[in-house]
């Protein structure tokens, strides 16, 4: 059996380590590019979303890899996401491949269910094993999650330039090749030095942007253009509001172990959307609230085209822009988006909160 | 006598602005772009020289447009700045108390909303480019008029046609179809005007609020009739600024003014007027390093390679400083 799955980001990480510990052979597809994406857009429905497109991209890659066994996620609710898998299994068949995939449903309810999917991957491993396997990789994700924390708030100082980035390629490596807590406790140390010897520019009125929208589009560097690279290298402050460990706490875990967490940002949301709405629609609504007060500059609110949740939520976002005085711009990411007319508006909204800010902080007007 | 010079390399027009240090304009120069912006840049740079007097010294130059970064390694320029700012700028500069900018292009069309001299929000043309400069040009080339006369014979109307303005393509089979069932040219064209300017409320300034002093600027500006449709369906008067035509280079060189003034013993990047006379190259290439294929620019001044672009990894770009 070998096992593979689709990309988002640097998931592909920790699903290789948890996989491999189990004793099952993984094929890592290529990263996605461009490549990836023609296929993808060649044998998906014209008006699926993106992130449906590039993830079959990545199976057939995986695929032609001699891969045998996909695994992809599920879900409930109103987002297309949870049919996803449905529709791949039948573009596939229909080209011809065999393989066998398993759908692995959030587990509301059904923990059991999900563990007995592992089992059947895992060529019926015990629990035990499951659990450890289980263990380093959710440290990788931990551990991933706060390097590119520490990559976004440096970046946008770095003396030399690309130094963060290079330094972030080779961490990346190191997370990716600990094969136990012990290598992996040695790599985070090494991580820590190298990043924290980037040598930094004083900025006292440094620009803090948030990113928020559709987890595929915010995770996945090769569909929205790098985008916490351009914003860093035009001296912008990065945060993002979803990290890979929420998603695995929020859709892989029973509910008894979640956080309250995402219930209480929720509530920021209630005056514009008072209901779930699939996807992270809510979610993005009371991020940019969230984002506003805690004196953030502007968010930047990603979708791919025809995402049903953020279209929800773009719906009410100049309310929310007005009523919390933020600036937002949304972004709607497709195969046909091309990066100079993202990089025009990026660089023009970096120039409105730059200029809003020194006019708040001066009370004067820059421009002449 | 201390001047500055701003450069927008658009996709239809290249243009240059002169400016004193006062920010008064000197000269200005509408350039087809005609798919050549190294030649047209270089052009735009002859013709200035040759109507200068000798005493004119460059202190600063800024680029815009999406040429704005080949235009920067080329001329040489202290401010690369993204169009929409640099209309913006222009537009304050003209209209101090501006609120609204409606700007139409060759290719793409935006509206900006100012609120106390600052840009808060702006929206550009995403998916088509129905009701921009170059979808009139062709129009006004096939009902066979000159595109300087467009406005003036749709102002004419008394019975404007309706047309289907949300795509370029149909809109022009509409066209077709209404000239032959017989309607007047004048009719058709005001109908036109009509549909693009319903067009473009509709999807480039969707859900923004549009105060006066409303200012239209751009190209298309110079079309009586599309600014005629704006009043009527916004019920505002609409200023078409002195400069419309030029708005982005003159936004570009303000901006260059403004950055050199801010560090007084800064050296301007400008190579002078001499840049015309250099001999321009651009190559580009695929690179084979990872399926992303991209393509590589690489741009070359008396044979040394100057800059280069195009990659997302920065195996290629980072080699050369820009």
């Amino acid at each position: 059996m070998k096992v593979t799955f689709p990309h988002m980001g640097n998931l592909y990480i920790p699903l290789r380590t948890f996989f491999e510990n189990l004793g099952a052979e993984v094929v890592v597809p290529p990263l996605s590019s461009k490549r990836t994406l023609e296929i993808g857009c060649k044998y998906s429905p014209e008006f699926a979303c993106l992130p449906l497109k590039v993830t079959l991209g990545n199976f057939i890659e995986a695929l032609e890899m001699g891969a045998d066994t996909i695994v992809m996620a599920g879900g409930v609710g109103p987002c297309r996401f949870g049919y996803y898998a449905e529709v791949q299994r039948e573009i596939l068949k229909d080209l011809g491949y065999d393989f066998d995939m398993i759908v692995l449903e959030p587990p509301q309810g059904h923990f059991w269910d999900l563990i007995k999917k592992f089992k059947y991957i895992t060529n019926k491993k015990s629990f035990k094993e499951i659990y450890l396997a289980g263990k380093l990789a959710w440290k990788k994700i931990i551990l991933l999650d706060r390097l590119e924390k520490m990559v976004n708030r440096i970046r946008a100082v770095e003396l030399e330039k690309g130094k963060t980035d290079k330094a972030y390629k080779k961490a990346l490596n190191l997370i990716s090749n600990a094969r136990d807590e012990q290598e992996l406790a040695f790599a985070r140390q090494q991580i820590e030095k190298e990043i924290s010897s980037i040598k930094k520019a004083k900025e006292r009125n440094l620009l803090k942007v948030g990113l928020v929208g559709e987890i595929y589009t915010l995770l996945e560097p090769f569909v929205n253009f790098n985008i916490e690279k351009q914003l860093g290298e035009l001296g912008v402050l990065v945060e993002r509001s979803i990290y890979i460990s929420q998603w695995v706490r929020e859709n892989l875990l029973p509910s008894f172990m979640k956080s309250k967490e995402p219930e209480v940002l929720a509530k920021l949301a209630e005056p514009y959307i008072p209901c779930f709405v699939g996807g992270h629609g809510r979610e993005s609504v009371a991020q940019i609230v969230s984002y506003a007060k805690q004196g953030f500059d502007g968010v930047i609110h990603l979708l791919p085209l025809t995402c049903m949740p953020e279209i929800v939520a773009k719906s009410v976002l100049p309310m929310v822009s007005k009523i919390h005085s933020i600036p937002v711009m949304t972004l709607v990411l497709d195969e046909h988006s091309a990066e100079t007319g993202l990089r025009t508006r990026l660089e023009a909204f970096i120039d409105l909160i730059r200029e809003r800010k020194e006019e708040e902080e001066f009370g004067v007007l820059s421009w002449d | 006598m201390e001047c500055y010079l701003g450069i927008d390399v658009g996709s239809v027009s290249t243009n240059f602005a002169l400016i004193d240090k006062h920010g008064k304009m000197l000269k200005k120069l509408y350039l087809r772009t005609a798919g050549r912006p190294i030649e047209t840049i270089k052009s735009g740079l002859k013709m200035l020289k040759e109507d200068l007097k000798d005493d004119i010294e460059i202190k600063g130059v800024g680029t815009t447009g999406s040429g704005r970064k080949l235009a920067s390694v080329i001329v040489g320029a202290d401010v690369v700045k993204n169009e929409i700012t640099a209309h913006a700028v222009a537009s304050i500069s003209e209209i101090p108390t501006v609120q609204t900018i409606l700007e139409i292009g060759g290719q793409d069309s935006k509206i900006i909303i100012l609120r106390d001299g600052i840009v808060v929000d702006f929206a550009m043309n995403t998916v088509c480019a129905a009701g921009t400069g170059s979808f009139l040009d062709r129009q006004a080339q096939r009902l066979g008029i000159p595109i300087e006369l467009f406005g003036e014979i749709a102002i004419r109307s008394k019975n404007p046609t309706r047309i289907a303005g949300r795509c370029a393509v149909f809109a022009e089979s509409d066209m077709i179809h209404k000239q032959q069932l017989g309607y007047k040219v004048e009719d058709i064209l005001k109908g036109l005007c009509q549909a693009l300017v319903r067009n473009y409320l509709a999807n480039v300034a969707k859900g923004k609020e549009i105060n006066p002093p409303v200012v239209f600027q751009g190209g298309v500006a110079a079309n009586s009739g599309i600014k005629r449709a704006f009043e009527e369906e916004l019920g505002m008067e609409i200023i078409v600024p002195e400069h419309f035509d030029v708005m982005g280079a003159l936004g570009a060189a303000l901006l260059a003014k403004k950055a050199m003034s801010q560090n007084k013993q800064k050296q301007t990047n400008f190579y002078g007027f001499e840049a015309a006379f250099k001999e321009h190259r651009a190559e580009s290439f695929e690179c084979n390093g990872c399926p992303n294929l991209c393509e590589i620019v690489q741009i070359y001044v008396d044979n040394k390679l100057i800059a280069r672009w195009g990659d997302r990894c920065g195996r290629w770009s980072e080699n050369v400083a820009v």
